[in-house]
């Protein structure tokens, strides 16, 4: 279980990562904010907790970034754990800099090259299955969106994944529910129920607050089977901002001079 | 060459343990059953799902593996595009997929099963590699390039089963990227590429009946081409002959019409494809290539026209 602190300070880095992605954001037009502000508490408790600062060798767990378009959020903790420089995410998206809207694998901290959706997932189980092979026990983490679940890909990997019988693969889902034409629930309504369509791929399979890492954590630990991991993690579209919240426009928006300072005084106060 | 391919993979998964087989409900007979027994880790069989097939072997090759992907021509390469775009290609990684039954051969199946525009998509992507080899034996060559000394993707067009070896006496040695010279010969030259080869010879020997020496070319390397190879060739006989086993656009012949305009090269090139067409024809290979118009006597009476 996490402690208090534990819990305090990654609230204070996510805080701390909201105002960077804000800050980049009155610089460059190519952000897809609402997605990243949802899955920033998955991401930094998977950093935090699971993967090492400094990779050391092969059996170091990784992490892969199914949902591309969510990179910026990834980028703002690799800045801060100095894998990434200040200098390098200056220039995110600029010409001359190296890091673009979608992760790009050889840049420092990413495993592999997502952005096109249904990707992700397949990378994972093959890294799993390697990993298998050469007796490695580390582990993948992946996140996915929701609306990647409407790839047909991703099942065929689901159903991969657990015809290998891969515990070391850990997926979570950021469920915040809007994609970019929409709310998910009204545009595709027989999308629901997620849990029971990926329990039956044979997945371990729990729902849990996206936002409360310790509960992430509590969930995390309590893993009953040897089967692959699903975490569905309920989130907020453009969480912690109060005109981005569930709002399915800041899946790709850029802030006003107006709405960021609004933005920033969100995020220190905490809405 | 399926069981050519299986025989040799067998042999380098035995020595390399980074060698891995992916499939999807398609299997090459034969010795493959051999790795599947010995390295039962190293054989995955994902079903019919392409997709996850392309990515998988991708996520083994991020983790240092080198995987084959094995499955027929079309579905290989057209149903999993975007994963041999982004997550194979894009990312530079050594995996081979094996397109096998390619062109026509499975004849009687349908256009759905035809594979008669994979050059033009394949070597449309950067960083691909593209290899058609002619027999069994240049498919075992190109199969050890593949195993040892690819750098990053690669799509290996092949036929089935039963091809003859036409290569045991080739004039050069295999060479990946380098065309290659099969039988000697003089002002007639042939390109071509794959199981075409056959009809090749047989169109040399009904010229030789004619008088002429016909040299033949296995243009095994689509991608990176040997243009100052087919250059050369260009410049040294009087007629050029190139034959495909595929649509007029973005196969070999364009490749070989720009080499030849962009060296100003006078010798006449006579090309041979498929027609730009979705066929509704059965019969065995032979006949659907003649449907086309590839045949040994059409093309003969093209270049040699009856008086």
């Amino acid at each position: 279980m996490l402690l208090k602190k534990q819990i305090s300070d990654s609230l204070n880095r996510c805080k701390s990562y909201r105002k960077r992605i804000l800050e980049i954001s009155q610089q460059v037009f190519a952000l897809h904010l609402g997605g990243s502000y949802s899955c920033l508490e998955i991401l930094d408790y998977i950093y935090e907790f699971h993967i090492p600062l400094r990779k050391k060798n092969k059996n170091d767990n990784i992490f892969i970034m199914s949902k591309g378009h969510s990179c910026i959020a990834q980028y703002v903790i690799l800045e801060n754990r100095g894998v990434i420089k200040k200098k390098e995410l200056d220039h995110y998206c600029k010409a001359g800099g190296k890091l673009g809207c979608h992760p790009d694998y050889g840049n420092p901290g990413i495993e592999a090259s997502t952005g096109s959706l249904g990707h992700g997932l397949a990378l994972a189980v093959g890294i799993c299955k390697a990993n298998k092979i050469k007796k490695n026990n580390s582990k993948v983490f992946v996140i996915l969106s929701d609306g990647e679940l409407q790839e047909g890909s991703t099942w065929e990997a689901l159903m991969m994944a657990a015809n290998l019988e891969l515990d070391n693969l850990i997926c979570f889902l950021d469920h915040n529910g809007s994609q970019s034409y929409g709310v998910t629930r009204d545009e595709h309504p027989k999308f629901y129920p997620i849990s029971n369509k990926i329990k039956s791929f044979n997945w371990e399979t729990v729902t849990v607050d996206g936002h409360k890492i310790g509960e992430i954590d509590k969930k995390f630990y309590q893993r009953k089977t040897k089967k692959p991991f699903f975490l569905i993690c309920n989130t907020i579209k453009g969480k912690g901002i109060s005109y981005m919240e569930n709002k399915p426009e800041w899946h790709y928006k850029s802030p006003t001079p107006e709405q960021y300072t609004q933005g920033l005084l969100d995020i220190e106060n905490g809405i | 060459m399926r069981d050519k391919f299986a025989e040799v993979i067998y042999k380098f998964g035995k020595k390399n343990k980074q060698i891995a087989v992916l499939v999807a409900d398609i299997s090459p007979a034969g010795s493959i059953n051999n790795f599947k027994n010995e390295f039962p880790d190293r054989f995955i069989n994902t079903g019919v799902s392409e997709q996850s097939m392309i990515g998988i072997a991708a996520g083994l090759a991020l983790k240092g593996m080198r995987p084959f992907c094995y499955t027929i021509a079309t579905f290989s390469l057209y149903r999993p595009f975007e994963m041999v775009r982004v997550d194979l290609c894009y990312q530079n990684l050594p995996v081979t997929i094996i397109g096998m039954g390619s062109g026509l051969v499975y004849s009687t199946l349908g256009s759905t099963h035809h594979t008669i525009e994979d050059l033009a998509v394949a070597t449309a992507i950067p960083n691909m590699t593209v290899l058609c080899p002619c027999d069994p034996m240049e498919m075992k060559l190109a199969t050890e390039w593949c195993a040892t000394k690819s750098k990053g993707p690669v799509y290996m067009r092949i036929g089935k089963r039963g091809e003859k070896d036409f290569t045991s006496n080739s004039k050069d040695k295999f060479k990946i990227g380098k065309l290659r010279k099969i039988v000697n010969g003089s002002k007639i030259a042939i390109i071509t590429y794959g199981t075409l080869i056959s009809m090749s010879f047989e169109i040399k020997d009904k010229l030789k009946k004619k008088g002429y020496n016909t040299a033949i070319y296995s243009c095994h390397t689509i991608k990176p081409l040997d243009e100052n190879g087919i250059a050369k060739v260009l410049k040294k006989y009087e007629k050029v002959i190139v034959m495909e086993e595929h649509v007029p656009n973005g196969g070999l012949k364009d490749k070989i019409l720009a080499i030849s305009f962009k060296n100003n090269i006078k010798s006449k090139v006579y090309y041979f494809t498929l027609k730009d067409k979705f066929i509704h024809f059965y019969g065995n290979h032979k006949q659907l290539l003649n449907k086309h118009g590839l045949s040994s006597n059409k093309i003969i009476n093209s270049i040699f026209p009856k008086k």
